[in-house]
């Protein structure tokens, strides 16, 4: 049956480096973790991460429903098979957590991030900038002689290669705010 | 029915009418006003201990030997803190604990106020569960909603921190009703893949039974169930340190406990297994040894309560999460329903096997000479007291390991030791929670000098209250188990294993009011050991064993459960490099 998906036979990795050994490929996975919102419950997430040597790719938080005292944490994270099997298991038994979904594994969801750049440069290289923010309908919310800081909303995927065009261009800052997902359809 | 009441009423109130008799604790500052309801009250007995871990070990006791929550009562701050070995111990052994810290005021927290720690922050990692509970009203709700988290799933220590301001004030009590939390782990396992491992040990060849800690968790009826499976199909069953009196020592299928310094013929069964059926184990380090050369012919099977488990260290092929005693009820009930079937020529085979295994007798001894061996010592206390009603605490080394191979437990909960941790200081204190759940049994702490001198304050508590806990110390003058893994690691540097400056524990008994007794000579073990089981109170047993003796068999790091070493071999250049760097 293997309700877990995984391959026969023992592990092939010893207990004391659980996955310096791991041969499997490394997966990112998209969590959306419903929890109660109550104090602490944040730091119980974060301290299982690194207290296990779990990754963080990005993570993001916050109310989604005030009456019923629930928040969503979007955890983006990577890792073998295993390893993402064992936070899901492992997130599933903190108290406050009500349900855990793998959106990566549960069928097409919908990813987004918001992310501000600031580029600062003078002549074609704040022309070129802006005309590719157009491309990217990235919009410019703030805007000095010398600087502007883009707005864009997307795929990480995208503001990634959002990034990489305005490095050359003459990046400075950039805040995102980590991915939230939601799946597709009912 | 709510009432109105102080928050230190209601969490007397609470422990009541939670059914608890029995608090371990220590006072202090921040838990005044609670002290003061304990003290209006004849309905719940406190036990000052000598020192909060000692509180939090004795609850390990109580709750281990009782299968109720334990109950622990610390101050802020420092009582707080010196409570977190024995909530990790908890965690790590699934234990179920309720532990109350008092804290600073509401409105003096993150003012670094006297006595203030971040008790939740420091325990989050330790616990199961915890709360700081900030509103008198919400008090009652939180604790007993404290006591079905610790009891309910897979057990273990939760906490919760009240500031002095919520004790005083005045608020509503909640009384107990069934729970309405969100946390409700399942306990039925799913039929399909019971029926699976129900086809699965039809055919096997040569299956085992691992069994854990967890049988004991789910209470006498999950042992009595796995006996009567045993028993129906033949086939043989091996323990973990935690899971000991799961299964009868004097049952013919039992091998005797498996993993580092388990028995051959446990060890051998599960490396040449071919169904493993693993009930309420997690394939600890211990057990395993080395993960890829664990069992590699076999089909595992693991029923635990805690999902995290599975596929957690080794892959399972029927993975099946659910409460020990549901499942074997459900698999026998399967079983039976399918006619009972087992393929008993390749097991009888299969027995023929383990019983050449067996024939090597690796817990063989010979007590010669006038220096009492700790092997014997042992074998002695088993044989004098198997009788009783009698329960066991260890502390942690060697003794712990020849505890665990010499004496046997044909009940569960019989059995007291610090596992997942290794927690030395733990055998003392518990063996005193054990006590005083069970007053007219004999409680005997196996220990070694070392371990035994981390809560040694805790005569204190044993004479205060009249518990005649036996403390059976092992001296061999070394930090035994350090001493050998220097020996068989470290080129025989026996660098800061010695127990220096060894108090008199005869004249340490007298100074406590206690009775000490020294033993050196194997002639006089007999009438020592029946002299300390018939004082009637607390007595340290000074036991001088032999200095040097190894604890076998063990499997060494970095090897497989088909390479052991047993008693009498070469024990130079076992471990490799690679070996070495594990613990
Ligand atoms: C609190 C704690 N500190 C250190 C250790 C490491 N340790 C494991 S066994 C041991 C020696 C125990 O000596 P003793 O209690 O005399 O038992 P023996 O091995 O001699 O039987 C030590 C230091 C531990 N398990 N726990
Ligand atoms: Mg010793």
């Amino acid at each position: 049956m293997s309700a877990l998906k995984l391959k026969k036979g023992s592990t092939s990795h010893s207990a004391y480096n659980l996955r310096a050994n791991f041969s499997d490929v490394i997966e990112r996975h998209t969590l959306a973790v419903l929890v109660e919102n109550e104090p602490g419950v944040l730091a119980r997430v974060i301290g299982l991460f690194s207290g296990r040597g779990y990754n963080i790719d990005s993570l993001t938080v916050a109310e989604v429903d005030h009456t019923g005292h629930r928040s969503r944490i979007t955890i983006v994270t990577s890792g073998t098979p295993q390893v993402i099997e064992q936070i899901k298991a492992q997130l599933g038994r903190i108290v406050p957590v009500h349900d855990v979904h793998d959106l990566t594994v549960e069928g097409p969801s919908v990813e987004r991030e918001l992310a501000m750049f600031k580029v600062s440069g003078t002549g074609d290289k704040r022309v070129e900038a802006l005309r590719l923010a157009d491309i990217f309908r990235a919009s410019v919310v703030d805007s000095t002689l010398e600087t502007f800081i883009f707005e864009i909303t997307g795929a990480p995927e995208k503001i990634d290669a959002f990034a990489d065009l305005m490095r050359p261009l003459g990046l400075t800052d950039v805040a995102r705010t980590g991915v939230a997902a939601l799946p597709r359809g009912d | 029915m709510t009432r109105k009441m102080t928050g230190a009423k209601m969490i007397v109130q609470a422990l009541i009418d939670q059914g608890v008799d029995t608090v371990f604790g220590y006072p202090g500052g921040a838990v005044l006003p609670i002290y003061d309801e304990v003290f209006q009250q004849n309905s719940i007995k406190h036990v000052l201990v000598r020192h909060e871990q000692g509180a939090v070990h004795a609850a390990e006791g109580y709750a281990r030997s009782t299968g109720k929550p334990g109950v622990v009562l610390v101050t802020s701050g420092p009582g707080a803190t010196n409570a977190v070995t024995g909530l990790t111990d908890a965690l790590l052994d699934s234990i179920p604990l309720v532990v109350l810290t008092g804290q600073v005021p509401t409105f003096m927290i993150g003012s670094d106020a006297f006595q203030e720690a971040d008790t939740v922050g420091i325990t989050r990692p330790c616990t199961k569960h915890n709360w700081l509970v900030k509103d008198t009203d919400k008090l009652a709700g939180v604790l007993h909603e404290a006591f079905h988290v610790a009891t309910s799933g897979r057990p273990g220590p939760v906490l919760v921190d009240i500031p002095k301001d919520v004790q005083f004030a005045t608020g509503q009590y909640e009384p107990k009703k069934p729970s309405v939390s969100h946390y409700q782990p399942p306990v039925k396992g799913d039929m399909t893949a019971i029926t699976e491992l129900v086809a699965a040990m039809e055919t096997a060849k040569r299956p085992v039974f691992y069994t854990g800690g967890g049988v004991i968790n789910s209470g006498p009826a999950a042992s009595q169930l796995l006996r009567e499976l045993v028993e129906a199909t033949g086939f043989p069953i091996t323990s973990t340190l935690m899971g000991l009196g799961c299964y009868p020592a004097s049952g013919d299928k039992w091998l005797g406990m498996l993993g580092m310094h388990g028995l051959y013929e446990a060890n051998m069964a599960m490396h040449d297994c071919d169904l493993m059926i693993n009930i309420g184990a997690r394939f600890d380090d211990r057990i395993t040894g080395v993960v890829d050369l664990f069992s590699p012919k076999s089909t595992k099977a693991h029923i635990d309560i805690d999902p995290s488990s599975i596929n957690k260290i080794i892959r399972v092929d029927i993975p099946i999460v659910g409460d020990v005693g549901h499942v074997l009820e459900d698999m026998l009930k399967v079983w039976k329903s399918r006619g009972r079937k087992t393929n008993s020529e390749a097991v009888a085979k299969w027995w023929k096997k383990i019983n050449e295994w067996r024939s090597i007798d690796c817990l063989k001894f010979e007590q010669n000479g006038k220096v009492i061996k700790p092997q014997y010592a042992l074998a002695r206390l088993e044989a004098l007291t198997k009788k009783y009603d009698r329960y066991i605490t260890t502390e942690v080394g060697q003794h712990q390991m020849w505890a665990a191979q010499y004496l046997g437990f044909e009940d569960p909960n019989r059995w007291m030791t610090s596992g997942g941790l290794g927690t030395m200081g733990y055998g003392f204190p518990a063996s005193i929670g054990v006590q005083m759940a069970h007053k007219d049994a004999l409680v005997i702490n196996v220990a070694g000098e070392a371990s035994w001198l981390m809560n040694m304050q805790e005569m204190g508590t044993a004479m205060q209250y009249n518990l005649p806990v036996k403390q059976f110390i092992l001296n061999n003058e070394r930090l035994g188990m350090v001493r050998q893994w220097q020996e068989l690691l470290h080129g025989e540097r026996y660098s800061q294993s010695w127990s220096e400056s060894l108090p008199d524990f005869v004249k340490l008994a007298e100074a406590f009011g206690a009775k000490g007794i020294l033993c050196s000579d194997p002639d006089d073990l007999d009438d020592a050991i029946m002299e300390m089981i018939t004082y009637d109170g607390p007595v340290i047993f000074d036991c001088l064993v032999e200095k040097h003796e190894n604890c076998f068999p063990m499997i060494p790091s970095g090897k497989a459960h088909n390479d052991m070493m047993l008693a009498g071999v070469d024990t130079q250049g076992v471990i490799d490099a690679k070996g070495s760097v594990l613990v």
